[in-house]
């Protein structure tokens, strides 16, 4: 097994780390939420606080008072393994003095390499990926939106897949942004491919791309209030009546989680 | 009102008279009556939508036209007519409901949008190496049976727009073998949710390989019919010879991928490049052009089915040598728990997987209800998983949360990127090539706007 399948697997348990308390399901009120405010240990990503086995409402298993803490995979330390040192490496060399501020993390995860790049230095790493000659990646497949709510502070993920067809590499690029700051820099002027990509997620997310030429929703009406692949939008439906019975819409329902 | 007008066809638009060019707003007629009309107005400059209900957008497509004379000056799409939100909807079914979601998405390459998001799923459980072999076989059927498809009705319906309306029959003739075959083995013509993560949803009937050698040949006669009827016509040369050209560098630039990046002679074909489910183990090529034009896609398309139909006959070779080996993942924690038959009805719970778990085993049943309402746990992270869709590079980025549902699935459909060089493809050119071109770049709106 290559060391990154051996992180990926680490990374994995650690992530189902489960927090439980002893609480009753009558008591769950706000007042016992301090106590349950989320731990996010240094270095961590906390995408999601799940409670209990249904998920937000009318939970009858029991399992009321379960409040787990679900983190992404953590950063990979050297090495890295399989070419993600190399491309690292040159990167790293590329950007000099900034390569600490520009590269956060480097993810080594199911044998695929996410580098969290900071968004200030987003269109600096991107034409080093182009256009350096060990690193070419010459496509940017697109860029899409991730809503964490739970990650507070950086709230709006876009991860951008790049592929390189000249080595035959896949890498993501994944830049944060807050909630109440939700700017990241287009990256179109490098990767022209993306004018609709990021027009999606802007669409979707409400990530507004400083410098993209023409910002404007593409697939929902251009007067539509709201982002709906955000957490905070519900999917919506109405609830059915089936032989005497509500049935209702699906995000209405209680769901095992 | 800067011009005023009676026609039907052709009236004065509600513009101010502030000296800048007069606006006629122009609602269906016919094109010829049109051209009359603004003619007799003397104005040769004319914007006007193409669509969105359109029979040559193949699907509910806007394309707003600057033009002027027969010529295009301007050309910009607009999407989203066809944007269900399945993406969203994905989020609240399980991770094994949501293939039924995905494989709505390009409707007529279905195959592929259930094998990207199996594959990306089964990166998150980490059982990619545990696939079986038949189920990947099967996959690969599948998947190469679709290719067929969606080529042929890329093809047909592209001579359909030209008005060529027996390359259409012709072509979709050769469709309905294939759906065939895929209703044999999955119960469905399409949208048939047949792969699920972990494996396929039902193994193939016994006498389907016999089938399926009995569809090669059908299929190629239609191609061939296909290739005699179009490829030496001097209309059809006349019409997609030299239009809709891309060259690679913009085809690089805009991240094309598919038939249109080999046809300016990149020969970029994820089954070779980055292969997956068992692509490496199969013999065939990868056609490609230099002329970056409509016509050589037509070819390239036609190819490809040959291509196809050769890697399908060698998929039957192993159908028969690996009869009766699972189509499941072992792990009984993610195999789908229902056996699948194939009833006189359609698609159907077997009647021994149903005595099983009522009437002997009151853990079978738990663990059935468990797994098919509840789903699986999939372990927190993302994955990126790429095929090669017959339209180009499909991606599938997937996310989770450590839950039984998708925090997020999203699709880099090839149709959605490649659609954005309709403007540098259609540009220029005559107003009836944008038709051609259209059908060159062969996107499914169900695929662009998911």
């Amino acid at each position: 097994m290559s060391p990154a399948k051996d992180k990926g697997k680490k990374a994995k348990a650690d992530g189902a780390a489960v927090a439980a308390s002893s609480r009753t399901s009558t008591d769950a009120a706000e007042g016992s939420d301090a106590e349950l405010a989320p731990v996010v240990p240094e270095g961590r990503t906390l995408i999601n606080v799940r409670e209990g086995q249904f998920g937000a409402r009318g939970d009858t298993s029991g399992y009321d008072g379960l409040t787990r803490f679900v983190y992404m995979p953590d950063a990979a330390e050297r090495p890295y393994g399989s070419w993600f040192d190399q491309v690292v490496d040159a990167l790293e060399e590329l950007l000099g003095d900034k390569a600490g501020a520009a590269i956060e993390a480097v993810i080594v995860d199911h044998d695929e390499l996410t580098l969290r790049v900071a968004r200030e230095h987003l269109l600096e790493v991107c034409s080093h990926l182009r256009d350096d000659q060990d690193l070419r990646f010459e496509m940017c497949l697109g860029v899409n939106g991730v809503h964490y709510p739970a990650d507070v502070g950086r709230e709006l993920h876009a991860a951008y897949p790049m592929q390189s067809v000249t080595h035959n590499r896949r890498l993501r690029i994944e830049v944060t942004a807050p909630d109440d700051d939700p700017h990241i820099p287009s990256i179109t002027s490098i990767y022209p491919m993306n004018n609709w990509h990021e027009r999606e997620t802007w669409d979707f997310f409400g990530i507004i791309f400083d410098g993209h030429p023409s910002l404007s929703r593409i697939e929902m009406p251009d007067d539509w209030v709201g982002h709906p692949q955000r957490k905070d939008y519900p999917l919506g439906g109405i609830p059915v009546e089936y032989k005497g019975a509500e049935i209702p819409a699906p995000d209405e329902r209680r769901q095992y989680r | 009102m800067t011009n005023e007008s009676t026609s039907p066809h052709a009236t004065a638009g509600l513009g101010e008279d502030d000296g800048t060019a007069p606006e006629f707003n122009v609602f269906g007629g016919d094109w010829s009556d049109v051209a009359e009309e603004a003619t007799r107005l003397g104005e040769q400059r004319l914007v006007f939508n193409m669509g969105p209900q359109h029979p040559a957008t193949h699907g509910v497509l806007r394309i707003m036209l600057e033009v002027e004379g027969e010529t295009v000056t301007e050309c910009r799409a607009g999407i989203g007519y066809l944007h269900t939100g399945i993406e969203k909807n994905m989020e609240f079914r399980t991770w094994t409901q949501g293939v039924t979601f995905c494989t709505r998405m390009d409707y007529v390459a279905s195959m592929f949008n259930e094998a990207v998001y199996c594959m990306g799923t089964e990166t998150l459980l980490g059982i990619t190496d545990d696939i079986p072999e038949r189920a990947n076989v099967l996959r690969v059927l599948m998947m190469e049976l679709t290719r067929i498809g969606s080529h042929l009705v890329a093809v047909g319906t592209g001579g359909n727009e030209l008005g060529a309306t027996t390359v259409m029959t012709t072509a979709f003739i050769g469709r309905e073998e294939t759906f065939k075959v895929i209703e044999h083995i999955t119960g469905l013509r399409t949208n048939n949710a047949y792969i699920r993560p972990g494996g396929v949803a039902i193994d193939a009937p016994e006498d389907s390989v016999e089938m399926i050698r009995a569809m090669i040949p059908k299929v190629k006669q239609r191609l061939d019919e296909l290739a005699l009827l179009q490829l030496e016509n001097p209309i059809f040369k006349s019409r997609l010879k030299g239009v809709a050209k891309l060259d690679l560098a913009a085809c690089m630039a805009l991240g094309v991928t598919g038939p249109i990046l080999r046809s300016a002679g990149l020969p970029y074909d994820l089954r070779k490049s980055e292969p997956y489910a068992g692509y490496e183990t199969y013999d065939f090529q990868v056609p490609t052009s230099t002329d970056g034009d409509a016509y050589s896609r037509v070819v390239l398309r036609l190819e490809e089915c040959y291509e196809s139909l050769k890697i399908i006959e060698q998929c039957v070779d192993r159908l028969e040598q690996s009869e009766g080996q699972p189509i499941m993942v072992a792990d009984k924690k993610i195999a789908w728990p229902a056996q699948l038959s194939i009833g006189s009805d359609g698609q159907g719970n077997s009647f021994e997987h149903i005595r099983h778990i009522m009437g002997e085993s009151m853990e079978a049943l738990i663990h059935h209800f468990k797994l098919v309402t509840e789903g699986f746990p999939v372990p927190a992270g993302q994955a990126f998983a790429a095929v090669e869709n017959p339209k180009g590079l499909l991606g599938c980025h997937v996310v989770s949360d450590g839950g039984t549902r998708p925090w997020r699935a999203h699709f880099r459909d090839p149709g959605f990127n490649n659609l954005q060089a309709l403007s540098m493809l259609t540009q220029g050119g005559q107003v009836a090539d944008v038709v051609v071109a259209i059908a060159s770049i062969d996107m499914v709106l169900g695929g662009v706007d998911r």
